[in-house]
C-alpha cells in the first residue's frame, strides 16, 4: 500500500513538472491561435497582459496543487481499495495556514495591479483630445480644436450578415470612417453618449470606458506602432449593440497630419457642395450607398422593411417631398427608434438618400432633392 | 406549535419585516440623496455643484490651468450648440466669463436643459460656477439664438497635478417634459 | 389533525405542509430551468455560426434577458427555497416551518409572476430586451411597453423571496429541537440561515430600484435621467448593491448541500465545521462591500476602483478555506462515488475554476479587457452551472429517496452526470478563450475569428440540454419506481432527516427529538 502511494506521488510529481515545463511553450501556442488576450500595442496593454498572465499562472499553480490532492485522494482513499476512513475533523493550525498563505498571495498580486491602475488613471499632459460619442448604433468622433468631426458606421453589408454574400475577413469589424490618430502621442479620449449607455473598447489599446449620456469619461492611449486596431461596443445598447464596431488607424505623425488636413478640406468642400446642383444619377448613386449604411438595417436592404416600415410603396416615400424631408430630418414624432438624421447626416447625404428612397424599390416618383433644398428646409422650420 | 414558540415567531417576524421595510426605504430615500451628496462634495462623477458665492480671493499668477469647453446634443436635440471659445487659460482664483452659443433652428419654441460634466473628476470640486446657463432651463423661440454666459473660478487649492480641465455640457430637449408637467395641473 | 394529506388539486393549492410546498417549489423550478434552457438554446443556435440565421437582433436581446431572469429568479432561487422547505424542519427536528400559511402564499405567487413575465414575449414591443441587469436608460426611456409587467413580476418574485427568508430565519432561530445549539446544526441549515439574512437585506433594495425605474418611466421623476439632474450610474450602484449579494444568495445554499453530501460518501465528518461557519459568514459580510467590481469601466475615481478591487480579492480567502475544508474532508476517507458524490466533486473542481476566473476579474486593470466579454460569461456560468445547478441536482439525487421512498437507478444517474459534465464543459470552457480574444457579450453575431469555439459551445449546449431531459426521466422513474429505499438510504449518513422513514411521513417530529 505504501509503495503504491509513493509510486503515485512520483507520477504526480512528474506530471506537475512536465506540465509546468510545457506550460511556456503552451502559452506561446495559445497566443498563436489567437485565443489569449492580445499583448496590444501600448505600454498599458502590455502591462495588463502581464497582470493577466501572472494571475493566471498563480491560479494554475493553486489549481494543480488542490486538484492534485483531490485526484490523489479519489484514487487512493477509496472504499473499493480497502481504505479505512479516519476520523480527524478539525485543525486550527491548518485553518490558519490556509487563511494566511492565500492572503499573502493576494497581496503579491495586488501590488502590480495597483501600480498599473494608477498609471492608467493619469490622463494629464495629453497632446490631443478626441471627443467620442456613442449613438444607437454608431460612433461619432470629434477632434477638439480641429473642426473635424464625423460619424463612424459599420460598413459590413447586410448581404454578408444575412448570408447572401461571403463574409469578408474583417466581418463586423470594419467601418466607413475609422478614427485616425498619430502614433507616439498621448491621445486623450473624452467619452460620452447620445442616448443610452455604450462602451468604447479597443483590445489592442486596452482602452475600455463606458459612454454615459449626460456625463463625460476620460481615457487615454499612447500607441507605439502604426497599424489598424479593431474593437467593439462593450455595453448592451439595444438591437444593434453587436453592429457598432470601432476601428482605430494609427499613423506616423506626418501621415496623420496630411490626413487631418484632408479632413479639414473635406469639411469645407462639403459646405461648398451644399450649394452645388447634382445630377439625378449622382444623387441616386450616393443615396444608395448612404441608404445601405444608415437605413438598411431597419428598413431592409431592398426597402422591404423589418424593424422599421417598408420604404417600398411607403406613403412617406411616395408622398410629398416636404413630408419625406420632415421624417428624415426630424425623425418620427411617434417612434423614437426613427432618429432625427438632420444633425447626423450632411445635406448632401440627406438629399441623396431621399432621392434614392423615392425612386428605388419600384417607387419611381421621378423627383429628386438637392442639398440646398435640405438646408432651406432646416432653416425654415 | 406551542404558544411561546408562536409568540417568538410573531415577534421575530415583525422585526424582520421592519428590516425589509427599512432596506426599501434606504434604497429609495437614502441611497440616491447619499449618492448625490457624495458626488457633490467630492465631485467624483464630474458633477460641478450649484451656484457659487464668490468671496475675495487671491489670484495665483504662478500657475495656469487650461479649461476646455465641449458641447454635445442629446438624442435628437436639433439646436446648434457650441462654445464660443475652444479653450482658455486661467489662473486659479481668477473669475472668468465665457459664452456658449445656442440657436433653435426649428420654427417652434423649445426649452432646453444643459447638464454639465467635468473631467478630471478630482478637479470637479475645485471648479466653481458663479453664473451658469445650466442653472436654469433655456427657452428659445423658433429661429432665435442666444449667447449663454458661464462665469467660473478655478479654486486656488486645485491639486498641483491638474493642468487641464475639460467642461462638457450636454443639451437636452425638455420641451415635451414641460408640456406633460403643465398638463397635469 | 394528524390525518394524511387532502386529495386532489386542493391539496396542493391550500397546503401548509413544508414537504408539499418544498415539492411544488422544486417542480416549479425544474419547469423554469427547462424554459430558461430553451431560451439559452435559441441563443446558442443563433451563435452556432457567424451571420444572422435564425432570429433578429431584437428578439435575440429578449432571449438573453429572459434567459437570465428566468434562471436566476425562476430556477436557482426557487430550487434552493424548495430544498430549504423540505430539509430544514427535518434537519432541526421541527414539525414544520414557522409560518406555514405564509409559506403557501410565498410559493403560489411565483407561478403567477412567471406567467406574467413569460407572457411579455407575446406583447407589443416584445419581452424585456435590456439584459437581466436592466441598466437605465435602456430599461427606462428606451424600454418596450412590457417593462411595466417586468417590474411588477420582479416585485412579486421579490416578495416571495422575502417571505420565504423571514420564514426560514424564524424557523431556524425559534424551532430547533432542544439540544440542537446553533453550532450543532447541519451546515446546510447554517448556510441557509445566512442566505436568508442576505435576502431580507437586499431583495428590498431590488424592489427599490425597480420602483425608482417605474417612477422615472411613468411618473416624471429623474432618478436615472441626466436631463432632470439624475445619473444613470446611480442605477448601477443601487442595482449591484442588490446584485452582488444576490449571487452569494445563489451559491451559499450550494455550499451547504455539498457540505452535507461529501462527508456521507467519504464516510468521514465534515472537516473544520466551525471554520466553515465563519467562512460562510465572512463571505456574506464581504458580499456587501464589493458591488462596484461590476462597474470598473463606468468611470469611478481611482480610490473607489482600488477599494473594490482589494475587497473583491479578499473574498477569495474564505472561499478558498471552504474548498480546502472539503478536500480535507475527502482526504483519508473511505470514498464511494454514487451520483450525488459525482455531482459534488464536480462542484468542488469546477466551482473552483469559476472562482479562479473570478479572481482574475477582480484585478481592476485586467478587468478593462475582460468586462462585458465572454470571459465574464464563462466565469459566472462556471459558478452557476457546475456550481449552483450541480449542487441542486446532487441534492435531488441525495434526498429524493428520502422524499419519495424509492432509490433512483445508479447507472442512469451516472449517465446523466457524465453527459451533463461533458456538455457543460464543452459549452462554457471555450467561452474563456473567445472572451479573451475579444468577443463582447450580448451580441447575436460575431467576427470570424470567434467562429470555431462558438460552434463547439453550441454543440455542448444542446448536449447539456439533452442531459436534463434525462434528469427529468430519472426523477419521474424514481418516484414511480419499485426499488424501495431504507430510512438511512446511504451508509451511516449524519442528520435527523435520516432517522425518519423513507418516504418521510407527512408530519415528522410532531414531538421534538432528543439531540445530544
Amino acid at each position: 500500500m505504501l509503495i503504491r502511494t509513493r509510486q503515485l506521488l512520483a507520477c504526480l510529481l512528474v506530471l506537475v513538472t512536465g506540465l509546468s515545463a510545457s506550460a511556456f511553450t503552451l502559452a506561446d501556442e495559445i497566443e498563436r491561435w489567437g485565443l489569449n488576450m492580445t499583448q496590444g500595442v501600448t505600454s498599458t496593454s502590455r502591462d495588463i497582459y502581464g497582470l493577466h498572465m501572472d494571475i493566471f499562472w498563480w491560479c494554475v499553480g493553486i489549481g494543480v496543487v488542490v486538484f492534485g490532492v483531490m485526484f490523489y485522494t479519489m484514487i487512493v482513499h477509496r472504499k473499493s481499495q480497502g481504505a479505512k476512513a479516519s476520523n480527524f475533523h478539525e485543525s486550527t493550525t491548518l485553518e490558519i495556514i490556509w487563511t494566511v498563505v492565500p492572503f499573502l498571495i493576494l497581496i503579491v498580486m495586488a501590488i502590480p495591479a495597483t501600480n498599473s491602475l494608477l498609471k492608467i488613471y493619469d490622463t494629464e499632459e495629453a497632446e490631443m483630445d478626441v471627443l467620442v460619442t456613442g449613438y444607437q448604433w454608431k460612433w461619432k468622433y470629434e477632434y477638439l480644436g480641429e473642426e473635424v468631426s464625423f460619424f463612424s458606421n459599420l460598413s459590413t453589408s447586410r448581404d454578408e450578415i444575412e448570408g447572401r454574400a461571403p463574409k469578408g475577413p474583417n466581418y463586423l469589424l470594419e467601418v466607413d470612417e475609422p478614427l485616425v490618430i498619430p502614433i507616439k502621442k498621448k491621445v486623450r479620449f473624452l467619452i460620452t453618449a447620445n442616448d443610452v449607455i455604450h462602451a468604447w473598447w479597443v483590445p489592442d489599446l486596452a482602452v475600455k470606458k463606458d459612454a454615459v449620456p449626460g456625463y463625460v469619461n476620460e481615457s487615454w492611449t499612447y500607441i507605439d506602432e502604426p497599424g489598424i486596431y479593431r474593437g467593439q461596443c462593450a455595453e448592451l445598447c439595444g438591437k444593434d449593440h453587436g453592429f457598432m464596431p470601432i476601428v482605430v488607424e494609427a499613423l506616423p505623425q506626418a501621415e496623420y497630419d496630411s490626413w487631418l488636413l484632408a479632413k479639414r478640406e473635406e469639411a469645407s468642400k462639403l459646405k461648398a457642395l451644399t450649394e452645388k446642383t447634382f445630377s439625378f444619377d449622382e444623387l441616386y448613386a450616393q443615396g444608395e450607398q448612404r441608404y445601405n449604411t444608415s437605413c438598411a438595417a431597419c428598413h431592409g436592404s431592398s426597402g422591404e422593411g423589418g424593424v422599421g416600415p417598408a420604404i417600398k410603396g411607403s406613403t412617406i416615400a411616395t408622398g410629398s417631398v416636404f413630408g419625406h424631408l420632415g421624417m428624415v430630418v426630424n425623425g418620427s414624432a411617434n417612434n423614437p427608434m426613427m432618429a432625427a438624421y438632420g444633425p447626423q447626416l450632411s445635406e448632401v447625404d440627406i438629399a441623396s438618400v431621399i432621392t434614392y428612397q423615392r425612386n428605388a424599390f419600384g417607387n419611381n416618383m421621378g423627383d429628386s432633392v438637392q442639398p440646398i433644398d435640405v438646408l432651406k428646409f432646416k432653416q425654415a422650420q | 406549535m406551542n404558544r411561546s414558540v408562536e409568540q417568538s415567531n410573531r415577534r421575530l417576524t415583525f422585526k424582520l419585516v421592519g428590516v425589509v421595510v427599512g432596506m426599501f426605504i434606504f434604497a429609495v430615500y437614502v441611497m440616491p440623496p447619499m449618492y448625490d451628496l457624495f458626488c457633490e462634495v467630492t465631485g467624483l462623477n464630474g458633477k460641478t455643484g450649484g451656484r457659487y458665492q464668490a468671496t475675495e480671493s487671491i489670484v495665483d499668477t504662478s500657475r495656469q490651468i487650461t479649461v476646455q469647453f465641449v458641447a454635445t446634443n442629446n438624442e435628437s436635440m436639433p439646436w446648434s450648440f457650441k462654445p464660443q471659445l475652444q479653450s482658455i487659460k486661467v489662473h486659479p482664483g481668477e473669475e472668468v466669463e465665457v459664452r456658449y452659443l445656442a440657436t433653435n433652428p426649428t420654427s417652434s419654441p423649445m426649452v432646453a436643459q444643459a447638464v454639465p460634466s467635468l473631467v478630471p473628476f478630482k478637479a470637479a470640486q475645485y471648479f466653481h460656477k458663479t453664473e451658469c446657463f445650466c442653472f436654469n432651463q433655456q427657452p428659445l423661440d423658433g429661429g432665435e439664438s442666444a449667447e449663454l454666459p458661464l462665469r467660473f473660478i478655478v479654486d486656488q487649492d486645485v491639486p498641483k497635478q491638474v493642468h487641464t480641465i475639460t467642461l462638457s455640457y450636454t443639451l437636452f430637449d425638455i420641451t415635451d417634459k414641460l408640456i406633460l408637467a403643465s398638463s397635469d395641473r | 389533525m394528524a390525518h394524511g394529506p387532502a386529495k386532489g388539486f386542493s391539496r396542493w393549492l391550500f397546503t401548509t405542509n413544508h414537504k408539499d410546498i418544498g415539492t411544488m417549489y422544486l417542480w416549479f423550478s425544474f419547469a423554469m430551468f427547462l424554459m430558461g434552457g430553451v431560451f439559452a438554446l435559441v441563443i446558442r443556435a443563433e451563435l452556432f455560426e457567424p451571420g444572422l440565421q435564425i432570429v433578429q437582433p431584437e428578439f435575440f436581446n429578449q432571449m438573453t434577458t429572459m434567459h437570465g431572469l428566468v434562471m436566476v429568479f425562476g430556477a436557482v432561487m426557487p430550487a434552493f427555497v424548495g430544498l430549504a422547505n423540505w430539509l430544514i424542519p427535518m434537519m432541526i427536528g421541527a414539525p414544520d416551518m414557522a409560518l406555514p400559511r405564509m409559506n403557501n402564499w410565498s410559493f403560489w405567487i411565483l407561478p403567477f409572476a412567471f406567467a406574467m413575465l413569460s407572457s411579455t414575449l407575446l406583447m407589443d414591443g416584445g419581452a424585456p430586451n435590456f439584459g437581466w441587469t436592466f441598466y437605465a436608460p435602456l430599461s427606462t426611456t428606451y424600454a418596450p411597453p412590457s417593462v411595466t409587467f417586468f417590474i411588477f413580476a420582479v416585485h412579486i418574485m421579490g416578495a416571495s423571496s422575502i417571505m420565504g427568508a423571514i420564514n426560514i430565519i424564524a424557523t431556524i432561530l425559534n424551532m430547533r429541537a432542544p439540544g440542537m445549539t446553533l453550532m450543532k446544526m447541519p451546515l446546510f441549515v447554517w448556510t441557509w440561515l445566512i442566505t436568508a439574512y442576505l435576502l431580507i437585506a437586499v431583495m428590498p433594495v431590488l424592489a427599490g430600484v425597480v420602483t425608482m425605474m417605474l417612477m422615472d418611466i411613468h411618473f416624471g421623476t429623474s432618478f436615472f435621467d441626466a436631463a432632470g439632474g439624475g445619473d444613470p450610474v446611480l442605477f448601477q450602484h443601487v442595482f449591484w448593491f442588490f446584485g452582488h449579494p444576490e449571487v452569494y444568495i445563489m451559491i451559499l445554499p450550494a455550499f451547504g448541500v455539498v457540505s452535507q453530501i461529501i462527508p456521507t460518501f467519504a464516510r468521514k465528518p465534515l472537516f473544520g465545521y466551525a471554520s466553515m461557519v465563519y467562512a460562510t459568514s465572512s463571505i456574506a459580510f464581504l458580499s456587501f462591500i464589493v458591488w462596484a467590481h461590476h462597474m470598473f469601466t463606468v468611470g469611478m475615481p481611482v480610490a473607489g476602483e482600488l477599494f473594490f478591487m482589494y475587497a473583491t480579492m479578499l473574498i477569495a480567502v474564505p472561499t478558498g478555506v471552504k474548498v480546502f475544508n472539503w478536500v480535507t474532508t475527502m482526504f483519508k476517507g473511505s470514498m464511494t462515488f454514487e451520483t450525488p458524490m459525482l455531482f459534488s466533486i464536480a462542484f468542488v473542481i469546477l466551482f473552483t475554476i469559476g472562482g479562479f476566473s473570478g479572481l482574475m476579474l477582480a484585478i481592476a486593470p485586467a478587468d478593462f479587457q475582460y468586462h462585458d466579454t465572454y470571459f465574464v460569461v464563462a466565469h459566472f456560468h462556471y459558478v452557476l452551472v457546475p456550481g449552483a445547478i450541480f449542487s441542486i441536482i446532487a441534492a435531488v439525487y441525495y434526498w429524493l429517496p428520502k422524499w419519495c421512498g424509492n432509490m433512483y437507478d445508479e447507472t442512469m444517474g451516472k449517465t446523466h452526470f457524465w453527459l451533463a459534465f461533458i456538455g457543460l464543459n464543452l459549452t462554457f470552457f471555450p467561452m474563456h478563450f473567445v472572451g479573451l480574444a475579444g468577443m463582447p457579450r450580448r451580441i447575436p453575431d460575431y467576427a470570424l475569428q470567434f467562429a470555431d469555439f462558438n460552434m463547439i459551445a453550441s454543440v455542448g449546449a444542446f448536449m447539456f440540454g439533452a442531459a436534463q431531459i434525462m434528469f427529468l426521466y430519472n426523477v419521474i422513474a424514481t418516484i414511480r419506481g419499485k426499488h424501495k429505499a431504507t430510512a438511512e438510504v446511504w451508509d451511516n449518513p449524519e442528520g435527523l432527516e435520516w432517522t425518519v422513514a423513507s418516504p418521510a411521513p407527512y408530519h415528522t417530529f410532531s414531538t421534538p427529538p432528543e439531540v445530544k
